[in-house]
């Protein structure tokens, strides 16, 4: 965007920073859009799955109830408990926030588009990510409760756990791509699979590595299967049992941005990102944006299916999935990939 | 201009976390500004265009061990009155060491005016080869010149691992721990029969 | 351990199954009653706010026997009487305390003349606790609104009493 307002007439620097901020706002507003939208999206499926009907009742189809709940929160009184740690308890939501919006630079949206083209996307995802579990465990230390800090206990060990193997995943993901630049990484998927199918997932080597990875990007971001950090039985509300109002609600909003990233990063990864799913002429007349829009709303049904069928885990379960399964599992495929890139001359 | 305005803003960030990292009162806001200090030597890192460096930084600095740092600071139970307690009794050597370590720093400096240091030969740093990025140059660097000392360095840290876990771990012996792979392959027809029993008789289980 | 139960546990077979189920139940015809507006029927029994009747010349029915004050497990009613100017026994207070209340139906079952009745209306919600100390004249409002309801509620309940 910075030639055009170079040719608007403004200096070179006026118009990057412009244009920078421009872009951060044309990513920004539409991932908060796309995340109220998809909390209704979460709560109309589950409902459905459980033979209820959700949220019917604001708008056509209730599709305004994330934006009432949000005026609703907004309008409620901004609560903090006396023994509290006042300035990091405020801090620690924004920092849920921020980071949930953080990642999203690098994304590849089409052939190119992106905010920033750096080098190490992926591995700047992977520092972005470590960086969620302070929101949580600043939260759980600053409210001077119980409930909080067990909370934070878990998710910190539950984030640090599953990063790990994350890290494994993508390493097959980027051996496989060749670059750690996310558009690298969706071009080297066109044609990937026979010839015609876009996707790292529709090959014998990756496939497992992309199960292992939505299993691991549930447990990242807390979702359902491994909600041990938010869950009622046990934690009342985990991390958020003292917040209120808008502290609360950006806790909710950088979850879901969260989510939202991970199936972006799913789709991004394993799915092609912004190519049609298979390498046939005509698809490419969508747009890529749409593509990539479509997949990562599958990615978020499959998140919400999940939520709706699967119980529960145990800590222990949670903890030994982590790191007696994942973990060895993963690096075997980090072996198995680089052998049989070798042996096929990948490399060369 | 840009470049000169982010570098001042990281390096005087860096700084003033490093100060407050080492006059916060409570330990926890003590790590916070430690990671702040990690967080910026990332951006630091960026501006000389070492992004792997950067990321790495945060990926294992910031991701990992500051959040075991954390992990323990945030359990203690910090009694304020007896950390200032030992305040007066420790205040002398305190001095004496903050004196030893100007003085060091001071001679440092002074020396280096004085010339560069010749001993053995001397390895130039040279710049990243043109058309490769700085991951793939550190990759193989690393991966040929360096590679026993990288081995090295993995096996020290292998050694740590298992002599970390020697010493807790420890056999109760009076536990009968969940065996999910048992449970799992566990059938019905495995656990459960089906009998017929004649009137009186009763079963023989 | 067999085979079998290998491969099935490395494919994650129950999970595909689990989720082949949810799935089946996405698109099932859901169970909810559509709340506001759509009602479920309920039983000409069905215990919900108190009613004062009247009878079908507008004289009230309670005769003040309190029975009903002195059967409630709640103790949510109080009643004061006195004679009126024609001699005839009434009440001069008849307070239901609604927060109180178990809706147990005993001062229904209680009453002699059919005054005090639990009415089908169970959406009466308030705002302020203070609107939920039902006193006469609410009580008898009650019953002047939901009369024909209560009427055919009990005519279709008695030949069970």
């Amino acid at each position: 965007m910075t030639p055009f307002f170079v040719a608007r007439g403004l200096p070179f620097g006026w118009a990057w920073g412009l244009s920078t901020v421009l872009e951060i706002l044309l990513i920004a507003f539409p991932v908060m859009l796309a995340v109220a939208i998809v909390i209704y999206f979460d709560r109309k499926i589950w409902a459905a799955m459980a033979l209820r009907k959700g949220p019917n009742v604001v708008g056509p189809f209730g599709i305004l109830q994330s934006f009432a709940d949000g005026l609703k929160v907004f309008l409620q009184e901004t609560i903090i408990p006396a023994a509290a740690n006042k300035a990091l308890f405020l801090i620690a939501p924004i920092i849920t926030f921020t980071v949930a919006l953080l990642a999203w630079a690098v994304l590849p949206f089409a052939k190119g588009v992106m905010l920033a083209d750096i080098n190490v996307g992926l591995l700047y995802i992977l520092a972005i990510s470590s960086l969620g579990v302070y929101g949580i465990v600043i939260a759980g230390w600053a409210s001077n409760s119980k409930y909080p800090f067990f909370s934070a206990m878990r998710a910190s060990a539950q984030m640090i756990s599953y990063e790990v193997s994350i890290g494994f995943i993508l390493i097959c993901v980027v051996l496989w791509a060749g670059s750690f630049n996310l558009g690298a990484i969706v071009e080297a998927q066109r044609g990937f699979g026979f010839g015609f199918i876009n996707g790292f997932w529709c090959s014998p080597l990756l496939f497992p590595v992309w199960v292992m990875f939505l299993i691991s990007s549930m447990a990242e971001t807390q979702r359902a299967p491994f909600d041990l950090t938010e869950a009622e039985s046990e934690l009342v509300a985990g991390y958020q049992t003292e917040y209120s109002s808008m502290a609360f609600a950006l806790y909710w909003l950088g979850e879901y941005a969260n989510v939202l990233l991970m199936c972006a990063l799913n789709a991004t990864l394993f799915w092609g990102g912004y190519l049609p799913p298979v390498n046939w002429w005509p698809l490419y007349y969508i747009p890529g944006l749409v593509w990539l829009m479509v997949k990562i709303l599958f990615g978020f049904f499959v998140f919400s299916w999940v939520k709706a069928t699967v119980p529960r885990y145990r800590y222990d379960q949670l903890m030994r999935l982590g790191w007696k399964i994942f973990l060895p599992l993963s690096l075997l495929f980090v072996f198995l990939i680089s052998g049989y890139l070798m042996l096929t001359g990948h490399f060369a | 201009m840009i470049q000169a305005i982010a570098f001042y803003l990281f390096a005087s960030m860096m700084i003033l976390s490093g100060v407050f990292t080492i006059f916060a009162r409570n330990p926890v806001h003590s790590v916070l500004w430690l990671i702040c200090a990690f967080f910026n030597a990332a951006g630091l890192m960026v501006l000389v265009g070492a992004e792997f460096i950067a990321m790495l930084l945060v990926i294992v600095y910031v991701g990992a061990v500051a959040v075991l740092f954390l992990f323990v600071v945030m359990m203690l139970d910090i009694d304020f009155a007896e950390l200032r307690a030992g305040f007066i009794r420790n205040a002398p050597l305190g001095l004496v060491l903050a004196v030893v370590l100007f003085a060091e720093l001071f001679v440092g400096i002074l020396v280096r005016s004085a010339g560069d240091l010749h001993i053995g030969k001397a390895v130039t740093a040279s710049a990243t080869p043109a058309g490769l990025s700085n991951t793939a140059a550190i990759g193989a660097l690393l991966y040929t010149r360096y590679l026993f000392e990288f081995e090295a360095a993995g096996m020290i840290l292998l050694v740590a691992m298992i002599g970390a876990i020697v010493l807790t771990h420890r056999e109760r012996g009076d536990t009968r721990g969940q065996n999910v792979s048992k449970q799992v392959a566990r059938r019905p027809e495995d656990a459960t029969v089906n009998v017929r029993p004649e009137v009186g008789k009763g079963v023989q289980l | 351990m067999t085979v079998a139960h290998i491969i099935k546990s490395f494919t994650l077979w129950e999970f595909i199954k689990a989720h082949w189920l949810t799935l089946k139940y996405f698109f099932k015809p859901k169970a909810t009653i559509n709340y506001p507006y759509e009602k479920s029927p309920i039983s000409p029994r069905f215990r919900g706010e108190h009613v004062l009747r009247r009878y079908a010349n507008g004289e009230e029915r309670c005769i003040a026997c309190k029975l009903c004050e002195a059967v409630c497990p709640a103790q949510a009613i109080t009643i004061e009487s006195e004679p009126r100017d024609d001699g005839s026994r009434r009440t001069t207070r008849y307070d239901i305390d609604m927060t109180k209340c178990i809706f147990c139906g005993f001062c229904q079952e209680a009453c002699p003349v059919d005054a005090v009745v639990e009415g089908p209306n169970f959406e009466y919600a308030t705002e302020t606790r203070e609107e939920l100390l039902y006193d006469k004249a609410k009580l008898l409002a009650n019953g002047d609104k939901w009369e024909r309801a209560i009427a055919a509620n009990l005519e279709a309940d008695a030949p069970y009493r």
